[in-house]
């Protein structure tokens, strides 16, 4: 049976070699290849900074591809005592959870008045979610910059220089991301569910946080920690907001080190910042992989 | 992506349908009244109300300390409004929809409507305040150290990072050992015994401000010369960095001609609605101008101005090659490897899937970086491999090709993973029926896979574009818009629309808020018409009357 692309691709075949081996290259050989092509397409910008982090002198000009002069793990030392990296990296966590974890629950509380109940104006607030999504909000930094400038003035705690700002900036953005998707999934649940519930008793709330919410529960950890990983990534508004050095997220802290004249030297403790920032990332995404699969076919986007 | 269970009809058993459709009140009404309320909800219904509470309280005391009375009562009817929503049984559907609304109106509705109003003014440096504002700062610029000057010693502080935060003087009168903090806003006494002040009447050390050491300080002396504090008499202006004079104002507003006089020179500057400037007869127009509305002239200058224009049609042709280039580079490579992979007879399909997708899983931000020093003329890894001393982010083409080449990692594997996950959604009797009848592997992959490919993935491609469109991250981390023309240091030859909109407002040259909001609302224009025309064509509209 010939699968449906067996020889799309022009196989180079060597005339020469057996009868066996060229069908085995033309079948499935030539699969192989372009998937190690991809592996060391992915993988060598990965194993430069996996080198640059062990390298003991740490400088960008010094650095191979393949470690030569040694292996040290001075970098991970000099990045917590030279900089703040422990300080980014909790503002980063604090930041992104919070407003991922805010994010998802806002929208899930949105999705399922809009999937499961009917009242005026529904179709007008749906339609008007759909055109507030295609105005990304940091098209609007301009304004934001000045009205927070504003909120700083007023209440310090949640200005410029605070996480709280930012988290609150960022779940303003989360009603017009994710509600579509949620809807979506909360439309795929049958509403015999909730009906009988309600049959029994059950409280619109009831039948919220106790039915629906935990079976759609593994789809809101992936929305979550797509939404994470975005915040995590974001940089625009965030060197916007965040000028004092410990107040900075890892995009913002990370960025400053390799700014200017230091930009060779620190290249070392940078890639040791990238992997320690990208263990616990990996980690999740190779874990939940086959779940992120079918959550970015529902419509959710990263770069 | 979401199936429509139930037609309108089914709306009828909705549990929370709200109250504003009267099928059958009375009997729904006092169902709903017959549901327990649980002690566990009370007591959430409890705290988060107390919690809202506390916050407006919280919120109330600055409002009215600066006397923003509107914006308190603003505060007072939404949190007013919250309470009635929540105590009461009624209006259901508005209790799970107010919470993110009201974030989203704060957030997102407001600076887009803020961003649209600034786009038709001439907000920025130089046109930040009102026209009082503006004479305050000319007179107060126009200070001059005159014979007699009264000197104080003074110290450098900031609330903020020493180098970066706003900085204040704290300015000691040697007659009464006063301290007082001065600003551009005026002077204004500190509390006795918050300040520690050595001999000679400098501060040492003030509660809630870090005094800059002469290190930190001189890393700063051009903030420092620039710093006016206002007084009564003319204005405090820095004399080194560890004392002030106190001295006139050459330059002062006459109300009667509307204008500014200058005793030095005799010259005058006559104020001038339409541009918000003080102007002189020759063209000469002062630096401290303030915020009028321009009408539509930050629009017609993109078109008009010469030195933008022609640059910006450029930008703009480049950034449509850049979204397209990015999404449909990435697709047609992850949708290539994804095919060869999928077959029943390959193994090690798992393994291959886990390292290809690691560009994805990494942090984009620091990917990004990492790529842009890999291009690096001297210590680069890829000059360093191909033994090249290439000065890829020197020139058009080769910075372009770079940055879409980046674009390419970082964002083939998430189309590998999901046109792995399409392609396994194909049914095999499709391709296998092509072939019983005869067609070649290129004509099945022709006429059958690709075909269902886009139609599954059409609606990713779109957002994808849409997001590369605004991708700031990609230029801004890795070349900065550079190369610039020698003549143009504000729009370079990757710059996407949203990274010359940041330039124009946060650069590092003046501040052009109001054209850099007037390009937002280009960038949002071309953004809802791709929208629309794509949502037209996957006709997801349908599920608003599901």
């Amino acid at each position: 049976m010939t699968t449906l692309t067996g020889a799309s691709r022009p196989t180079a075949v060597d005339r020469n070699a057996g009868r066996r081996g060229n069908r085995w290259f033309a079948q499935v050989g030539w699969r192989h290849l372009v998937g190690l092509l991809g592996v060391l397409f992915s993988l060598f910008p990965l194993v430069f900074v996996v080198s640059a982090a062990l390298n003991p002198l740490g400088t960008l000009s010094s650095t191979e591809l393949v470690p030569t002069g040694g292996v040290s793990f001075e970098n991970f030392g000099d990045l917590f005592a030279r900089t703040e990296f422990a300080n980014w990296f909790l503002n980063s966590v604090l930041i992104a959870g919070g407003a991922a974890f805010a994010s998802v629950l806002l929208s899930a509380l949105a999705a399922y008045a809009f999937s499961r109940m009917r009242f005026q104006g529904r179709r007008v607030g749906l339609l008007s979610l759909l055109l507030i999504q295609m105005f990304p909000q940091f098209l609007a930094i301009v304004a934001i910059f000045l009205i927070f400038g504003m909120i700083t003035d007023l209440w310090p705690a949640i200005g410029f220089n605070t996480p709280w700002g930012l988290m609150l900036l960022y779940m303003g953005g989360a009603l017009g991301v994710n509600t579509w998707l949620m809807k979506g999934f909360f439309d795929t649940l049958p509403r015999e569910l909730d009906e009988s519930a309600t049959m029994d008793g059950a409280s619109h709330a009831q039948v919220f946080f106790r039915i629906l919410l935990p079976l759609v529960a593994p789809i809101l950890a992936v929305t979550g920690l797509l939404a994470f990983i975005n915040t995590i990534n974001e940089f625009l508004m965030a060197s916007v907001f965040l000028t004092d050095t410990d107040a900075k997220t890892l995009a913002v802290g990370m960025r400053g080190m390799l700014q200017g004249a230091e930009r060779n030297t620190n290249f070392g403790i940078f890639a040791a910042g990238t992997l320690l920032t990208a263990i616990p990332t990996v980690l999740v995404f190779q874990f939940l992989q086959r779940f992120i699969v079918s959550g970015l076919t529902s419509g959710a986007v990263k770069g | 992506m979401s199936t429509p269970l139930s037609g309108p009809g089914s709306a009828q058993q909705a549990p929370g349908r709200g109250p504003v459709r009267t099928g059958s009140p009375r009997t729904s009404r006092t169902a709903r009244n017959h549901a327990p309320i649980t002690v566990a909800g009370l007591a959430a219904k409890v705290i988060l109300l107390g919690l809202v509470a506390g916050i407006a309280i919280w919120a109330a005391f600055p409002l009215v300390e600066a006397e923003m009375w509107v914006w308190l009562a603003v505060l007072v009817l939404t949190t007013a409004a919250l309470f009635y929503l929540y105590l009461g049984r009624r209006h259901i559907p508005a209790k799970y929809l107010v919470p993110g609304t009201l974030f989203l109106i704060a957030f997102q509705v407001v600076p887009v409507l803020y961003t649209a109003s600034t786009a038709f003014t001439n907000f920025g440096d130089g046109h930040r305040g009102s026209k009082d504002d503006a004479i305050v700062a000319i007179q107060s610029s126009s200070v001059k150290q005159v014979p007699g000057s009264a000197q104080y010693p003074m110290s450098v502080a900031t609330k903020g990072d020493p180098a970066t935060g706003a900085l204040v003087f704290l300015i000691t009168d040697p007659q009464t050992n006063t301290v007082s903090v001065g600003d551009a806003r005026g002077l204004r006494p500190l509390d006795p015994g918050a300040a520690t002040v050595a001999p000679g009447g400098k501060v040492t050390a003030a509660d809630g401000y870090t005094v800059l050491n002469v290190g930190q300080a001189s890393a700063r002396s051009k903030d420092i010369t620039d710093l006016v504090v206002p007084t009564a008499g003319g204005a405090l202006r820095s004399s080194g960095l560890s004392r002030v004079y106190e001295g006139k104002a050459v330059r002062a507003y006459d109300a009667g001609c509307d204008c500014v006089k200058d005793s030095d020179s005799g010259r005058t500057w006559t104020a001038d609605g339409e541009v918000g400037a003080f102007v002189a007869t020759d063209g000469e127009r002062l630096a401290q101008g303030w915020k009028v509305n321009v009408g539509l002239s930050n629009f017609t200058r993109v078109l008009t101005d010469e030195r933008i224009s022609g640059p910006f049609l450029g930008t703009l042709i480049w950034n449509f090659a850049f979204a397209i280039g990015s999404t449909g580079g990435t697709f047609i490579l992850g949708m290539l490897i994804a095919l060869a992979l999928h077959s029943p007879r390959m193994r090690g399909t798992n393994l291959y899937r886990m390292l290809l997708i690691l560009p994805y899983a990494m942090p984009s931000f620091a990917m990004l970086l990492v790529w842009r020093d890999m291009f690096n003329t001297d210590f680069g890894l890829i000059n360093n491999l191909f033994g090249l001393s290439v000065d890829w982010f020197g020139q058009d083409w080769s910075a372009r090709a770079a940055v879409i080449l980046v674009q390419l990692w970082l964002g083939y594997p998430y189309m590998f993973l999901v046109a792995t996950g399409a392609l396994q959604a194909i049914p095999r009797e499709l391709t296998e029926a092509t072939s019983v009848d005869g067609a070649s592997p290129w004509q099945s992959f022709k006429a059958v896979t690709l075909p269902l490919l886009l139609v599954a993935l059409s609606p990713l491609l779109i957002s994808s574009f849409a997001f590369n469109f605004n991708n700031f991250n990609a230029i801004y981390l890795t070349t900065e818009g550079a190369p610039f023309p020698a003549d143009n240091p504000s729009n370079g030859a990757t710059d996407l629309l949203i990274t010359y909109t940041y330039r124009l407002a946060f650069g590092g040259q003046a501040a052009q808020f109001g054209f850099a909001a007037a390009i937002s609302l280009f960038i949002f224009a071309i953004v809802a018409v791709v929208s629309a025309v794509s949502f037209r064509r996957t006709r997801q509209q349908e599920d608003v009357y599901a």
